[in-house]
């Protein structure tokens, strides 16, 4: 087998890349409490490790699939480095325990850094925009189209840039993850999000209520005052199950009265 | 009730976007409840419902491991129900929101079982797993997916055909003034979304500031409009 350092020029063939990149997009299919990603990560490697000597009834291929495939954590598009660089570092033939110590450092960071950069960030950010869009007017397809556009522009670039940076760097990938947008991303896109939520809140319930705006300086009010009650109530009960239940009285009234 | 398969396939298909497959967010409900809508021919609607639960959804976002509500297929249930009365009737909004809320509660336990159900059948094939049997890993996250489609395919069933009616009947006997409901479920939802917003990014160096000018944007445009 190569070792790391003279294995720079190696190349994944564009079928192994493809199949990787379509399995990465169902990396959380087996999902569970005890081994979280790890399935899912051997089965998104799996293609490359059939380039292991004796292909795939070997023992080099077995050990390999058998290593990758327990407990890993990580954001499901940033799984998408540590796919790379498992799958470099298996064909690069290096030691196993070097291997899981990669693994088990690599869980922290591509979990924390993904929750931030995507689930705090790129997707409310994306989210509110398509709100503001809609609160001005805009036609169904516009609003539906510039949500899944711009949301999957991000996503797709995070989990190609991921493979390839993963792939690239091997076990060195740690460096990367000092990228410019993974550091400094959450916070630019957090100020971005700011102002699109104080966008799109009137204008969506502008559009919702409809013409006549009598009432929209009473509700306005009221938002602001249910904000507030939701942010001091954060520790007791999420916002979503109060508002079913406060809808759920609200029907009970109506409907009894 | 002619609608229910269609309906409940296309819950199924958004339920898997939501974690398992591709999570490309078609599972958000500013596009579920359209596509519910769309369904039946009434997308306007389904957008006036999505644009409601994508507010309320704002504050459930997918972070790990933690328990959060399936928005995939609740928003298409919320779609259809608020589609299917095309003419907006007093409360139909407040109602097709309430039955969306309820199926996403639902569906947040439904995706718990199914993970104790994956960890199950990871455990009754832990020996293969360890030798590197390639087609335990691969059969392992195929019937994964496959649970997970079934899941959405029986909630939204389920939620559908037991919501519609319910949501038929009290809509029938509603009382309150239609754009008062309207108003009152707009505003829960926003509030909702104001305070999911403050807890993101009220961290965030300037953000309230940059809330605020927004805010003076918004109001201008609206009342511009």
């Amino acid at each position: 087998m190569s070792g790391p350092s003279g294995s720079s020029a190696r190349r994944l063939p564009l079928g192994t890349r493809a199949a990787i990149f379509l399995r990465l997009l169902a990396i959380q299919g087996s999902w569970n409490y005890e081994s979280l990603l790890g399935n899912g990560v051997g089965f998104c490697i799996e293609p490359a490790l059939r380039l292991l000597p004796g292909g795939v009834h070997g023992p080099a291929f077995k050990s390999a699939l058998a290593r990758e495939s327990r407990y890993f954590n990580a954001h499901p598009y940033l799984a998408a480095i540590a796919v790379g660089a498992l799958a470099r570092a298996e064909l690069d033939g290096e030691a196993p325990e070097r291997i899981e110590r990669f693994r088990t450092a690599l869980c922290g960071p591509l979990g924390s850094v993904g929750d931030r950069l995507v689930w705090a960030g790129w997707l409310p950010l994306c989210s509110l925009a398509s709100l503001a869009i809609f609160g001005l007017g805009a036609s169904t397809v516009t609003v539906v189209a510039f949500f899944l556009v711009a949301y999957n522009a991000g996503h797709f670039a995070l989990r190609v840039w991921g493979l390839e940076t993963g792939w690239r760097h091997g076990l060195r990938v740690a460096a990367s993850l000092g990228n410019p947008v993974l550091r400094r991303g959450p916070q630019e896109i957090g100020r971005l999000a700011a102002v699109a939520t104080g966008v799109a809140i009137p204008l969506a319930l502008g559009r919702v209520i409809g013409p006549g705006r009598s009432l929209m300086g009473i509700v306005l009010v009221a938002v602001t005052l249910g904000s507030i009650a939701i942010v001091r109530l954060q520790r007791r009960i999420e916002g979503w199950r109060l508002s079913l239940f406060v809808l759920a009285l609200f029907v009970l009234i109506s409907v009894i009265h | 009730m002619l609608q229910l398969l269609p309906v409940a396939i296309l819950g199924a298909v958004l339920g898997l976007d939501v974690v398992s497959f591709p999570q490309a967010m078609i599972s958000r409900p500013v596009v579920a409840a359209t596509l519910g809508g769309t369904l039946i021919g009434e997308s306007s609607s389904g957008l006036l419902v999505g644009a409601i639960l994508e507010l309320i959804a704002l504050e459930t976002l997918p972070f790990g491991a933690s328990r959060y509500p399936e928005w995939g297929s609740a928003a298409v249930v919320g779609g259809v129900i608020f589609g299917s009365h095309a003419a907006h009737p007093a409360g139909a909004m407040t109602l097709a929101v309430l039955s969306a809320l309820a199926t996403t509660w639902v569906g947040g336990w439904t995706m718990v079982q199914l993970r104790k159900l994956n960890a199950r059948w990871a455990g009754k094939r832990r020996d293969a797993l360890e030798a590197g049997a390639r087609g335990s890993v691969v059969s392992l996250q195929l019937i994964g997916m496959t649970a997970d489609l079934a899941r959405g395919f029986v909630l939204t069933a389920i939620a559908y055909a037991l919501l519609a009616p319910l949501a038929a009947f009290c809509i029938g006997r509603w009382s309150i003034d239609a754009r008062l409901s309207r108003s009152m479920v707009v505003g829960v939802a926003a509030s909702v979304a104001g305070g999911a917003a403050w807890k993101l990014f009220h961290s965030t160096n300037g953000a309230r500031w940059l809330f605020l000018g927004g805010l003076a944007v918004g109001l201008f445009m609206l009342f511009a409009q």
